[in-house]
């Protein structure tokens, strides 16, 4: 059994705004290509051609519908580590491979130490990670770790390959134990949530919620009754339009 | 103890830039290599298009690169088409092959060979090669894309939606999106919509399918298929009633004061009153007479009716446009069972497109300077934007609904404004562009290049490309009277009117990337039997030949005769002209490259190359030198840097000049590919502020577009809000003038070449009853696969590999119809069986599905069982490409009657259980397809292993 540590210096983790996401899978597939060349090289694929294909991926987006009729709405749904600060799936590995950075917050797997049990895997509630059949050992969300201290990369970039892409800019990555950051600035004004908090694992990663839909809303007023220079002359709507239409206009 | 990781591990070896060609977005991409693979796809940030963000599928580029169903040698067919029968050639004999029966075409009749160049970025290449070549038969795939779109907004406003021009994202304040449009100039809508997002701003969706971007949008308006130009007529409608329209901005850039005579059943009726030099009459208030409408200095009126020199009466355009859009046809509760809009919710977006325009006007401290050199200290914009694309194109009424929209958007005074909706340079464009098709009759000869470029603009009759009879001279039956602006060509209707010598046979089909025998075509099973129909006489196929480029090994490969290998688009060089469909941005023009950044294992080459090369063996003039030998025998590169198209005009615009000194104009520079390599492959020019909006009317602009050679005069461009070429186009329909239509044409162009936007029915609804065919079907790609095949990728089709068909859950319940169940989908040419799948944001008269997902087994490198095959299914095997027969037993093409777009979602079906025969697989089966040396096929991937520091 693998301990946590007491607290970690900072708690790295993304912020993916519901409200913005269009499902259009670049996150999804920009972390595969980064990641299956990066630490966790490689992520590999079952049956890539046939008739089954399967692969080990570190994100994956699931779009579908709540609600009924009129009142439903579609939602996009990135889902990936919550690098949670209270994680089973890190005190139930029996052999120190996972477990969670005192540095950052990032939960890891050390594919050289893991067995491949799985123990982890069903001990995350979220579904986060995700076992790789070629290789025998776990994956999930490294936050590049890769990346995000990388000094072979420029400073704007040592960023998650997902954020990087990210078309919307649906996804932003920071320290969201410091309240002055600015992602722990967007949690507090879009009122950011944590996935299923009563499990107890307090997840890092949060999300915005979608903004309620405005369909009259913007109160649109009715700007011809409140424009005086409008023609409201009596006559036909054609009259009113026509004597409207004659004041001094020039090209 | 944690594990020590390394914090900065290599990344590559060498990044190197070059352009994505996943799709049409072309954005700029930056490739990290390693010992030689490629590791990394990541956007460029300093792009114009992404700045810096890729989407789904530019991100899973290697697997696209490294699929095995990468073609690797040129083939010849060997047995019968579709076979499979193939035997791998030499470039050397391929090329032989190819040049002799090139030549046999190009000596005795050129407009024997058809070129069609598919999903072609080079097209200023190609259409310029068929240009040399001698045939009229030329286009790529934007008779069945983007024409509609394209035609309405030059027709009307001199730029288009489509990629020519965005939405103001930084200060639009309302954001109105038609339809499907995920599939153009796709990571800088969705840049676009993030900002929108980010400050609040309205987003409405009018689609009858809520997915994508329609699912984040404030309002989601699930229309009825083909009615959008009946809303906007009804919001139309709503402005003028309350007069919430620009008139000022109406006066000063539009045609609407234009007079326009009234003399039915004469040949004057319905064109502008002119003065002598041709100028446009006015009634000018402030000389109480008729003056000429190109004068800054009048103040003209917009009604009334006035006596003009040659006798008749006429009225200006705005009278005609509010009898037509105020009167009661378009009011919102007539049209509300229609479009399934309610009243309440038309009038109330009308409102609120109202207040956005004209109560949140946006003011910027900008000087600038009008086409008639007067100084204004502001530029005003009314914030109110709108795009559209496929939703709107795809339909047999998508013209006339663009210039709707187009209408909509000038009405609301929000073109080109701060706000609104901008010309991405080198739009704006004359109205229509100066350019005419090329190819009129007699004009095609034997080893003659065509006197002029294959595709252009039509102004009236005396362009088309008829024969005396009024009969078609294209292949496609472009510019006849099937389609008198079929600005795109029709390239959905080559294989069937070739197959049936309609107008006449052919000896030469020469394709690229286009897979006209699968998913991009009409009526697949016609198709298939149009590609392998034989003489009865002769025993040789009526299309006698078909050479195919693609780097695939798509469903169209096994139909070909020789199939010339080309590259990956990593693996070639390539430009994104501003000649051809340019990348530009609001502020200032862009053209691109691609570059190799690794190189072919296997043997193929570019087909631009192979273009240039065939172009030079042929001795066409433009590809050899002096002496006979190629103009360019460095390939591509060579032509992109010292192809002249004008003098000082070339494929690319930067650094022109022999030190490189010169943009837009200037002579070849040597180095101009290093200067584009160095400056990450893209060049951007950066218009001042005061260029930047009322481009149309803006003196600076103007000017300096002119001096680069994007437009031929400085004259502001008039917004053509009514259009006399279409009224042209009519008064020959009722028999004015030198050129008339045959009798079977009359009424059909007489109807819709209204100089006046309109709407009306999609045409299959209008012919087929509606309670036998009951819904709509339409379909869209998923946003990881637009405007790309994508199932030969194997990270994408983990993502994608099974269409359903999607159906409003209700509508589904009360047909007793389930998920998952299997259904049949009959139309009125055949039927599909698919599995469905309920949701509630689709529009209850309409099914739709992921198009393209389904493919035929044997093919893109997939095994038999692949899903695609078993379970994919295409709608196009229901979509006809003619129209049932009308009197006289002539049929139309399945297209937009003005520009021969095709109405691939005008499709009617009814849908039924398939009741006892769920066997689990879709329907209708083809027979597999085989390839010859075949590449393995992986069981499972490791890509990345290669690059671990350590070994596994």
């Amino acid at each position: 059994m693998t301990a946590l540590p007491a607290k970690t210096e900072k708690k790295l983790g993304l912020v993916i705004d519901l409200d913005t996401c269009v499902g259009c899978q670049a996150c999804v597939t920009s972390c595969k290509e980064w990641n299956t060349g990066g630490y966790s090289a490689p992520l590999s694929d079952q049956n890539p051609y046939g008739a089954d294909p399967h692969g080990t991926w570190l994100n994956r987006v699931h779009s579908y519908e709540v609600g009924d009729g009129a009142d439903s709405q579609a939602v996009h749904f990135p889902r990936s580590c919550l690098h949670c600060e209270e994680p089973d799936c890190v005190t139930v590995c029996p052999t120190g491979a996972s477990y969670k950075r005192a540095e950052d917050g990032i939960v890891l797997v050390n594919p050289d130490t893991c067995i491949g049990c799985k123990l982890c895997s069903w001990a995350c509630p979220y579904g986060a990670r995700e076992y790789d059949y070629k290789v025998g050992v776990m994956r999930k969300c490294t936050l590049c770790v890769d990346r995000i201290y990388n000094e072979n990369l420029p400073e704007e970039d040592r960023i998650p390959a997902c954020v990087r892409a990210c078309p919307t800019g649906a996804r932003h990555f920071g320290d969201i134990g410091d309240p002055d950051s600015d992602v722990s600035k967007l949690v507090a004004e879009r009122e950011g949530y944590d996935l299923m908090p009563d499990m107890g694992y307090k997840p890092t990663n949060k999300y915005l919620p979608p903004r309620p839909k405005r369909k009259g809303d913007g109160a649109a007023r009715n700007v011809l009754s409140e424009t005086s220079q409008r023609s409201q002359t009596p006559g036909s709507a054609m009259d009113r339009l026509f004597a409207w239409a004659d004041q001094q206009l020039s090209r | 103890m944690e594990p020590v990781i390394l914090r900065s591990p290599d990344v590559a070896d060498e990044i190197k830039t070059t352009t994505c060609y996943m799709c049409a977005c072309r954005c700029g991409i930056r490739v990290f290599l390693k010992n030689g693979d490629v590791r990394y796809i990541e956007g460029n940030r300093d792009h114009p298009v992404n700045k810096g963000v890729l989407c789904g599928k530019g991100s899973a580029g290697i697997m696209q690169h490294y699929a095995p169903s990468r073609l690797t040698a040129p083939l010849k067919r060997v047995g019968e088409r579709g076979s499979g029968d193939y035997e791998e050639i030499s470039w050397d004999e391929a090329m032989k092959l190819a040049t002799g029966w090139l030549g046999d075409v190009r000596s005795s009749d050129p407009s024997k060979l058809a070129l069609f160049t598919g999903r072609d970025q080079s097209q200023a290449l190609t259409g310029w090669w068929a240009s040399m070549f001698g045939t009229p038969n030329f286009a790529a795939h934007g008779g069945f894309c983007s024409v509609n779109m394209a035609a309405a907004g030059l027709y009307t406003f001199g730029g288009s939606f489509w990629e020519f021009g965005e939405p103001d994202w930084d200060k639009t304040e309302y954001f109105l999106l038609f339809g499907v449009a995920e599939d153009h100039a796709s990571n800088p809508l969705k840049t676009g919509l993030g900002k929108l997002k980010k400050r609040g701003v309205k987003v409405a969706a009018v689609n009858p399918v809520r997915s994508g971007y329609g699912a984040i949008a404030d309002e989601w308006i699930g229309i009825k298929p083909g009615t959008d130009g009946l809303f906007v007529a009804a919001l139309i409608h709503e402005m003028f009633a309350a007069q919430t329209v620009d008139l000022d901005y109406l006066v000063r850039y539009t045609n609407s004061p234009w007079l326009v005579i009234q003399a039915p059943g004469t040949e004057h009726d319905g064109l502008f009153a002119r003065d002598e030099d041709g100028n446009p009459l006015v009634f000018d208030k402030g000389r109480e007479g008729l003056a000429n409408g190109n004068l800054p200095d009048i103040t003209p009126s917009l009604h009334g009716e006035y006596e003009v020199p040659s006798g008749h009466r006429a009225v200006p355009v705005f009278q005609l446009l509010a009898e037509r859009f105020a009167s009661g046809v378009y009011a919102p509760d007539r049209v509300a069972s229609q479009t399934g809009v309610p009243a309440d919710d038309i009038r109330r977006i009308a409102r609120e497109l109202a207040e956005a325009a004209f109560e949140k006007e946006i003011v910027l401290d900008v000087e600038w300077t009008d086409w008639a050199g007067r100084k204004h200290d502001k530029m005003i914009g009314r914030p109110v934007s709108m795009h559209a694309m496929r939703g709107i194109s795809a339909h047999s009424n998508g013209f006339n609904t663009c210039r709707l929209i187009h209408l909509l958007q000038i009405l609301l005074g929000s073109i080109d404004c701060p706000g609104g909706f901008r010309y991405k340079p080198p739009f704006p464009k004359a109205i229509p562009p100066h350019l005419k098709p090329g190819g009129k009759k007699g004009t095609v000869q034997p080893d003659t290049p065509l006197n002029g470029a294959p595709l252009g603009f039509p102004e009236g009759p005396e362009d088309l490309l008829i024969d005396d009879d009024g009969e078609p001279l294209r292949i496609d039956k472009a510019y006849s009277w099937d389609a008198p602006i079929a600005a795109h060509g029709l390239m959905h209707m080559v294989l069937n009117n070739a197959a049936k010598k309609d107008p006449y046979g052919i000896d030469v089909l020469f394709m690229y990337m286009s897979n006209m025998s699968w998913n991009s075509s009409m009526n697949v099973p016609g198709v298939l039997k149009y590609l392998t129909d034989k003489d009865e006489a002769t025993g040789e196929y009526v299309i006698p030949k078909i050479i195919y480029s693609d780097a695939y090994f798509s469903e169209m490969v096994a139909y070909a005769d020789l199939i010339l290998p080309d590259t990956t688009y990593l693996e070639r060089w390539d430009c994104i002209s501003l000649l051809d469909r340019p990348i530009s941005d609001p502020d200032g023009p862009a053209d691109s490259i691609r570059q190799p950044v690794v190189a072919p294992d296997r043997d193929v080459r570019p087909f631009q190359d192979v273009m240039l090369d065939l172009g030079a063996r042929l001795g066409m003039p433009g590809f050899v030198n002096d002496e006979g030998g190629a103009k360019y025998p460095g390939g591509y590169s060579d032509y992109i840097v010292n192809h002249e198209r004008a003098p000082g005009i070339g494929p690319l615009a930067g650094w022109r000049g022999e030190n490189g000194e010169h943009y837009g104009k200037g002579a070849p520079n040597p180095k101009q590919l290093e200067k584009y390599i160095e400056n990450g492959c893209f060049n951007m020019h950066h218009l001042e502020p005061s260029q930047r909006y009322f481009k149309h009317a803006n003196k600076d602009y103007l000017d300096w577009a002119k001096s680069v050679g994007f437009i031929g005069s400085t004259d502001p461009i008039v917004f053509q809000l009514y259009s006399e070429p279409l009224q042209k186009f009519r008064l020959a329909a009722q028999g004015h003038g030198p050129i008339v239509p045959p009798d079977h044409h009359k009424r059909r162009v007489e109807m819709f070449f209204d100089p006046l936007p309109f709407w009306y029915a999609p045409f299959e609804g209008a012919v087929l009853a509606e309670e036998e065919y009951p819904m709509h079907a339409i379909t869209q790609r998923p946003m990881h696969m637009y405007h790309s095949w994508g199932s030969q990728n194997a990270w994408l089709r983990q993502i994608t590999a099974q269409n359903k068909l999607f159906m409003n859950r209700q509508r589904a319940e009360e047909m007793e119809l389930a998920n998952d169940d299997w259904v049949w989908i009959t139309s009125h040419i055949g039927r599909v069986k698919a599995q469905i799948a309920l949701m509630e944001g689709v529009n209850p008269h309409t099914v739709w599905t992921w198009n393209a997902i389904g493919k035929r087994k044997g093919a893109w490198g997939l095994d038999d069982d692949a899903p695609e095959a078993t379970k994919g299914f295409l709608l196009n095997h229901l979509i006809s490409e003619l129209l049932p027969e009308r009197d006289g037993g002539y049929r139309y093409s399945n297209s937009d009657p003005i520009t021969g777009q095709a109405a691939w979602y005008d499709l009617r079906v009814k849908i039924e259980k398939a009741e006892g025969d769920n066997a689990g697989e879709s329907l209708p089966r083809f027979e597999p397809l085989r390839r010859p040396n075949e590449p393995v096929r992986p069981d499972e991937l490791e890509f990345g292993a290669q690059f671990r520091d350590t070994p596994l």
